[in-house]
């Protein structure tokens, strides 16, 4: 049993529905029976929560009082940095929403070994202990056996290394997992089965059910953090929110030693100039953050430079619990690694790329999405310490990783 | 019935604070200094996680910089450890890194509650011993496990007396009762004391120490609430010394049965 197929068992259209229509005293209701019982908040309580009546002024404050209270509760005041690291943005998933899609003719990149513990020693020098390995999906260039290297190597010099890659089978986990790896992040995208199929033209990202499982190989294999979201901008928020809790939910007990963490990263500019086809607002955001921490006071909520420096500040409070700052998403982003042999990747071959192209898009890596909050690591500490906030770079230890 | 304090007393060393403080979840390092001196603590638990383990002064690990050696005694914990093999591999670091072989064995598996694992904490106690670490158990209220770990040459045992930064106060009340009355190594109740009272009512019941963390780290005046729980640490210890009134349902003035003897 995993969740693929526990999905259609549950009622999640129904709840999707009431999430639509719930009335005050439904709201009133999840609140009471948060505050009675604190943990045991129903998937209907936060159908509620996230409900059109929830986010009218007096509501949404009384939420983002209990949702502080709980986050400072079980977190304490203080917020945990993570890095991006971008690996490689070739991909042979054609998506429409993504700058790094396979047709996109974008400059690409895939840093060697070497050219990856540079970068990171650039993040460390800033402060972080804690780093997320990211790359485009494609087995030639971002096989399992690399991405064990990559881990291998940064392994001595990182308490705490996490992956976001193309999913993988439970088996190419473990030797990733073993040469020190301690986080699996995948996000589903869109759960609305619809969607995700237009969305995700061709390759292997076109199967649902074997990208929603991830997570669950992932644990199998040994991974002790998991990231889950979905990209807001392709369905209705409220249908991927229950979607997303339900997948929250089932996790925490099948996966009972992961440390879960979820994301609600919202679609930003990207290449291949994809306009979101929902658009969710702040208010909506707050919402659904606050919502997210009522219902899962222990899970972590990872907020990412995507989100602009002022509203990332205000989520701070409401229950964020890590955060990432002065983030690239090109591979090669913090110290112009791979610079020499960036390419255009046609029918997985790589071509050079005429110079005019290189000069205009300015001898980098294309980006995957545009930052928000462009606040160097440093500036967005001096700012949590004015929050009243402990920045926690390390939080973890590397012999904690070793299998 | 002695009237001075009696001292604390935990492998050989003497205590005169019953309260030790934990150092996670404060708003800065300088907050949490200024608890821990108000405190009156002697003994500081610090997650081994977040120290700085490398031994090249990391100013971005620094929490240690903020206990000073010379008022403190650390005892660092292996909070994040999910079996013995963790908890042992990462205490030995410790050791190195911190210069202590005081050692509060944490093992939680399930990161959402963080219930202790007796059966891997059992395990990694009778490793540690042997090692020469001074082992203090952080275990679920288990009288017969409590026993086994004393039996393992534990320094102390470590009951919850609910889940860690729940604020539930003493849940585990009757097990507690037992572990306190079967224990020849001190009874440190810890987790879950939100307030004051909860500390009050775990040293009147004769548990030897408390651990607080969250209740004073994320009060809005950490410093004054630590105060208040040393108070309360004091307050309790000393109604316990002295002996309580033993609580009846009734007045009791007269002899029914047995006055005619009088």
């Amino acid at each position: 049993m995993s969740f693929a197929s526990e999905c259609n068992s549950l009622a999640l259209a129904e709840l999707s529905s009431f999430a639509q229509t719930a009335t005050l005293a439904d709201v009133e209701a999840a609140l009471a029976r948060s505050e009675a019982s604190g943990k045991r908040v129903m998937l209907v309580d936060f159908a509620a929560l996230i409900s059109p009546v929830a986010s009218q002024p007096a509501y949404l404050e009384a939420m983002a009082q209990r949702a502080h209270e709980l986050t400072v509760k079980h977190f304490g005041r203080v917020m945990r940095f993570f890095a991006p690291l971008y690996l490689s943005n070739e991909c042979i998933n054609v998506c429409k929403y993504c700058g790094f899609s396979r047709d996109n003719p974008i400059l690409r990149v895939t840093l060697t070994v070497d050219q990856v513990v540079t970068e990171a020693r650039y993040l460390r020098e800033q402060g972080f202990r804690h780093i997320l390995l990211v790359a485009g999906e494609h087995p030639h260039f971002v096989s399992d056996n690399y991405l064990r290297d990559c881990v291998a190597r940064l392994h001595s010099e990182w308490p705490s290394i996490s992956l976001e890659v193309g999913p993988l089978e439970t088996e190419q986990y473990r030797p990733i997992m073993q040469a020190g790896g301690e986080g699996l992040v995948v996000y589903q995208e869109t759960y609305d089965r619809t969607v995700y199929d237009a969305m995700h033209v061709s390759g292997p990202k076109r199967d649902f059910n074997w990208r929603v499982d991830t997570a669950e190989r992932a644990y199998a294999a040994g991974f002790k953090r998991l990231g889950i979201g979905a990209l807001l901008g392709l369905a209705p928020w409220r249908n991927e929110a229950i979607a997303l809790a339900a997948h929250a939910k089932y996790l925490l007990k099948k996966c009972w030693m992961a440390q879960l963490t979820i994301s609600a990263p919202r679609l930003r500019p990207a290449a291949g100039e994809f306009e979101p086809l929902v658009n969710m607002r702040d208010r909506e955001l707050v919402q659904f953050v606050c919502a997210l921490r009522i219902a899962f006071p222990e899970v972590g909520l990872v907020l990412s430079t995507r989100e602009s420096a002022k509203l990332r500040d205000h989520l701070i409070p409401l229950g964020i619990t890590m955060m990432s700052a002065g983030s690239h998403t090109e591979p090669g982003g913090y110290t112009g690694q791979g610079r020499e042999t960036l390419h255009l990747t046609k029918g997985g071959r790589m071509v050079k790329p005429d110079l005019p192209m290189i000069q205009s898009e300015g001898e980098h890596a294309t980006v995957q999405f545009q930052i928000a909050d462009e606040r160097s690591p440093a500036e967005v500490a001096a700012r949590l310490q004015q929050l009243k906030y402990e920045p926690v770079w390390k939080d973890w230890e590397g012999a904690l990783n070793e299998a | 019935m002695t009237d001075k304090p009696q001292k604390l007393r935990i492998a050989n060393r003497d205590f005169n604070s019953r309260l030790i403080l934990g150092t996670g979840k404060f708003a800065s390092g300088e907050i949490m200094a200024l608890a821990l001196e108000a405190s009156g603590a002697e003994l500081v638990t610090v997650a081994l996680r977040r120290a700085d383990l490398s031994g090249q002064g990391d100013k971005f690990a620094n929490i240690l910089t903020f206990i000073d050696a010379k008022k403190y005694l650390l005892l660092p914990n292996t909070s994040g450890a999910r079996n013995a093999e963790e908890a042992c591999r990462l205490a030995r670091l410790g050791r190195e890194a911190t210069g202590s072989a005081w050692l509060k064995l944490e093992i939680h598996p399930d990161p959402r509650y963080l219930l202790p694992d007796g059966v891997e904490t059992l395990k990694a106690a009778e490793i540690l011993v042997k090692e020469g670490f001074t082992v203090l158990p952080y275990i679920n209220a288990d009288p017969v496990l409590a026993k086994r770990l004393e039996d393992a040459g534990c320094a102390t045992v470590m009951p919850l007396g609910s889940p860690i930064g729940s604020a539930r106060g003493i849940e585990t009340r009757a097990s507690i009762e037992i572990i306190i009355e079967q224990a020849t190594v001190p009874v440190v109740v810890d987790a879950g004391l939100g307030a004051p009272s909860h500390a009050a009512e775990a040293m009147e019941m004769g548990a030897d120490a408390v651990l607080v963390n969250t209740a004073i780290a994320v009060a809005s005046d950490p410093e004054r609430m630590a105060e208040a729980f040393k108070a309360a640490v004091t307050a309790g210890r000393a109604a316990y010394e002295i002996g309580l009134a033993v609580k009846r349902k009734e007045a009791d003035a007269t002899s029914p049965l047995t006055g005619f003897l009088e």
